[in-house]
């Protein structure tokens, strides 16, 4: 109740100087709301809320007059009997893994689902009518939304408002994944919000920044609700909320500081004058991580700790409607930085370079006591020319051994040496230091097996090549460049005489 | 790419379609784009620059349709989201802040393209999507894509001919949906679009005659593909010097991107046309220009008292009506288990089955006779 007489107050004080002539509380409400989290890969998430609750019973009364709530809208649930809607354009998807649970997830695509009031008799006309006027709206193509893509959910989606009873005859839902979310769905729905993208949060609605990212989602919910505790009253809620990952390397250069200016190319100059609270909150839970802590620039003036999806979270908050945190000669352009001690690690890389030099990796890590540390490295097999393989390929070829140099504390101190009088096995490295003692120690080498080729294929090649050749095109030319001669059986010759007598006097038949 | 800047318009796919049509108070425009996949990103950067020289010089999005056959600001592929450029300088973001696409993807095809031109739209098209043309408008018609001798290809599957476009103009002016239209088509071979055109009324412009092929501009290394065609690109600088007081006549329209530097010879037809071309304005087509009268009456606008105060009794009355409401539970796990699955209406057997039936029966009575039909009635 104190709430709805402070509304009602700041309502009267906005329509005083308006000459209407009688005070009268406006029935409807502009919240907003952004949020900003770092996420644990770096990047860093932000969700906007436009909540605008209207005090009014949209089925009964015939509404002419619209405030706050988009007439558009209203026009929809009065001529629907819509009891909710939830429509959502997506793009991406949100990585729960690596970002943790999201407030409010959608699928990649158009997603519409809606609850009928009970007084409708033809859902599924009032359906297909529905995603044809909203197509037009949003300049989607929600008009592929037929019975082929259509369910009825028997189990879940029950209503998000209020609900008389939950006859999952009049629910709805169907998601069209091959839709795509650019700047002609954004446009219609920044129409939507009172005050457009001039004042408040939304001027840092910007479609090319909002669109470079890794996951956008944009979603129009509307329910009723209870208009006050003892809830004997509807009241309508829209929220519109949109929902953007910006990726560390993409947006932010690879660094993980972020500003408002960095992310949206904005600030926020001035908070919506018509909306009752406007709100930014910073996720400042995990400001302690990786030994790096999470400064907010400029300092939060209020703190809020609460219980968000099972754990403890604290946001910092700044309120637009204060003067303190932004007027007419400030912009509130919020930075967080994480500050990490100074490093005290090493790495050199140098990559190979094909047939001129090997790879060279050098890490200096200090290793925590009592445990156990990995590394690793990712190596693919590449063919070598057929003449740089050895005569025995099939044996393998051999990676060099790791050489692990390392200072290791030793439990008793030792006293320094003196070379000349100590053994010789005490002598090997210089120690400096009495608390530890370096020592170097190599792994095994590494036999790698490399898809070796078929060594005698060449010579195969060769072979039928000149055979093929020989055969065929040998043939051939000789077909057409042999002539041939008829040779005339000659007479004479004394050895052909000769040799015909001898065969005379053998009885076998002359040459 | 290959080191000329010369490419021509494989016939792949059409990118898109801008359809507006002017006219004194109902002026509408239809901007079609008819190509499909990420190389044919000019034409769709063609579209959207004749879009937004059309809205700035003052038609609303309310008079605009506008197709796009495939995402181009938001592709993958794209290295600078929601934006699309027109020149390689990266200077000018076609696509802009405030762009409305009426009808996108798989939407842009032959048939609703032509419903959009006769109206003949299914019931239940929102305005957006619906040409609100009347016997005085002047509408514009921009088409670019991938086109042959007599035809346009839409999105790799369909082509329309210029026949049919033909007998869809004779629709509309049968119907009496537009004053004069103005048909500008930017393709290879595009003059055999307008050759078939047989209604009053219509000028029809094309960037190539037939067997020409229209040629791309410039390529962007950054983006990888042409970002605009020689013939809109011409036309969009001659564009960017209008402004809606201009007059500019439609002869001025007819000299953009000569064939030194359109490569391929821009073609008019200006036959069914009832007006000299070079008594029409430029902004007739392009432009809106409203016809204002000051007036210097007061009005003066008195509060509606009487709804205020009826509202404020029926808020009264509904906290004292209704008992307290609550919210439904999410996932009620025991009322989930045990619901039955709710019955399927009986639906009588369909003609399949009925005409089954039929044939069984009339192949008895026909082997054993009509008399045993008293048996079963």
């Amino acid at each position: 109740m104190a709430v709805a007489v402070r509304l009602a107050l700041i309502v009267l004080l906005l329509l005083g100087p308006g000459g209407w002539g009688h005070t009268e509380p406006s029935r409807d409400s502009l919240r907003e709301e952004l949020v900003i989290t770092p996420l644990p890969s770096g990047d860093v998430a932000a969700t906007f809320q436009f909540r605008t609750r209207w005090d009014s019973e949209l089925q009964r009364e015939e509404v002419s007059h619209y405030r706050l709530f988009p007439k558009a809208l209203g026009q929809l649930i009065s001529k629907y009997s819509l009891q909710e809607l939830h429509l959502s354009f997506t793009q991406g998807f949100w990585r729960t893994r690596y970002w943790g649970p999201p407030f409010l997830q959608a699928p990649s695509g158009a997603e519409l689902w809606v609850w009928f009031q009970d007084t409708v008799t033809d859902v599924d006309k009032s359906w297909k009518e529905l995603s044809n006027v909203l197509s037009g709206i949003f300049c989607a193509s929600l008009n592929f939304i037929d019975s082929t893509n259509t369910v009825i959910p028997t189990a879940s989606f029950k209503p998000l408002g209020l609900a008389n009873g939950t006859d999952h005859y009049f629910l709805r839902y169907a998601v069209l994944p091959r839709e795509v979310v650019c700047t002609e769905n954004l446009t219609p729905w920044k129409k939507l919000l009172p005050c457009s993208s001039k004042a408040g949060l939304s001027v840092l609605l910007k479609a090319d920044r909002l669109f470079h990212t890794s996951y956008h989602s944009q979603a129009v919910h509307i329910r009723p609700v209870c208009r006050n505790a003892r809830c004997t009253s509807i009241s309508w809620e829209l929220r519109q909320t949109l929902s953007v990952v910006f990726d560390a390397f993409v947006t932010g250069q690879g660094k993980k500081d972020w500003s408002l200016f960095r992310m949206f190319s904005r600030t926020l100059t001035e908070p919506c004058p018509l909306a009752a609270e406007s709100r930014v909150y910073v996720d400042i839970t995990s400001s302690k991580q990786d030994n790096e802590t999470l400064e907010v620039n400029p300092p939060p003036l209020t703190t809020y700790q609460d219980v968000i999806l099972g754990t403890q979270k604290t946001y910092a908050v700044y309120d637009l409607l204060d003067t303190a945190v932004i007027n007419n000669s400030r912009n509130l352009n919020l930075q967080l930085k994480w500050k990490r001690p100074p490093e005290n690690g090493y790495i050199h890389y140098q990559p190979a370079q094909d047939r001129l030099q090997p790879h060279l990796l050098e890490m200096l890590i200090q290793l925590p006591a009592n445990s156990v540390t990995k590394v690793s490295i990712q190596f693919e097999r590449a063919l070598l020319k057929w003449t740089e393989y050895t005569p025995d390929p099939n044996h393998g070829f051999y990676v060099s051994p790791s050489v692990l140099s390392a200072l290791v504390p030793s439990i008793v101190a030792s006293k320094p040496v003196d070379w000349e009088e100590s053994p010789l096995f005490n002598s090997l490295f210089p120690g400096s230091d009495s608390s530890s003692y370096f020592v170097r120690l190599y792994t095994e080498p590494l036999l790698v097996n490399l898809p070796t080729p078929d060594f005698s294929m060449p010579y195969n090649v060769i072979c039928l090549t000149c055979t093929v050749v020989a055969v065929c095109y040998g043939s051939f030319y000789n077909l057409l460049t042999r002539t041939f001669h008829i040779e005339e059986p000659s007479k004479g010759g004394l050895a052909k005489r000769l040799a015909n007598l001898i065969r005379r006097a053998r009885g076998v038949p002359p040459l | 790419m290959a080191a000329n800047s010369f490419r021509p318009r494989v016939l792949t796919a059409l990118a898109g379609l801008l359809a507006l049509s002017f006219g004194s108070l109902a002026d509408s425009r239809i901007e079609v784009c008819t190509s499909r996949f990420w190389f044919n990103y000019r034409h769709v950067a063609n579209t959207l620059s004749v879009y937004r020289s059309v809205k700035r010089l003052g038609i609303p999005d309310s008079h605009i349709v506008l197709m796009l056959a495939d995402d181009m600001a938001c592709n993958a592929r794209n290295p600078k989201p929601a934006t699309v450029f027109s020149h390689k300088n990266m200077e000018l973001n076609v696509y802009g802040d405030d762009v409305e696409v009426d009808y996108r993807s798989y939407e842009v095809t032959v048939e609703n393209f032509l419903r959009v031109l006769t109206g003949r739209v299914p019931p239940g098209t929102p305005r957006s999507k619906r040409l609100l043309s009347d016997d005085r408008s002047n509408i514009l018609i921009y088409m670019t894509g991938h086109g042959g001798n007599g035809f346009l290809k839409f999105q790799d599957s369909e082509e329309i001919t210029n026949i049919e476009l033909a007998d869809a103009f004779e629709q509309m002016w049968q119907k009496r949906r537009y004053n004069e239209l103005l048909f500008i088509i930017d393709t290879c071979q595009g003059a055999s679009m307008y050759e078939r055109f047989y209604s009053p009324n219509i000028m029809a412009l094309a960037s190539s005659q037939v067997g020409e092929d229209s040629l791309s501009h410039q390529p962007d290394p950054a983006i990888g593909v042409h970002l605009m065609d020689r013939y809109t690109f011409y036309v969009l600088e001659f564009l960017e010097e209008i402004n809606p007081a201009s007059q500019t006549n439609m002869n001025d329209l007819f000299q953009v991107c000569p064939k030194s530097l359109c490569v391929s010879t821009p073609g008019h037809r200006t036959d069914l046309f009832q007006r000299d071309p070079k008594n029409v304005l430029i902004t007739d087509f392009f432009g809106s220009v409203r016809k204002v009268e000051i007036t210097t009456e007061t009005i003066s606008l008195q509060p509606d008292l009487g709804i205020m105060e009826s509202s404020n009794k029926e808020d009264q009355i509904d906290e004292e009506r209704m008992e307290p409401l609550k919210y439904a539970e999410q996932l009620p796990v025991a009322q989930i288990i045990h619901q039955k699955p709710k019955l399927k209406d009986w639906h009588p057997p369909g003609g399949f089955i009925l005409g089954l039936w039929a044939l069984i029966i009339m192949v008895f009575f026909k082997t054993y006779g009509i008399k045993h039909m008293k048996f079963i009635f």
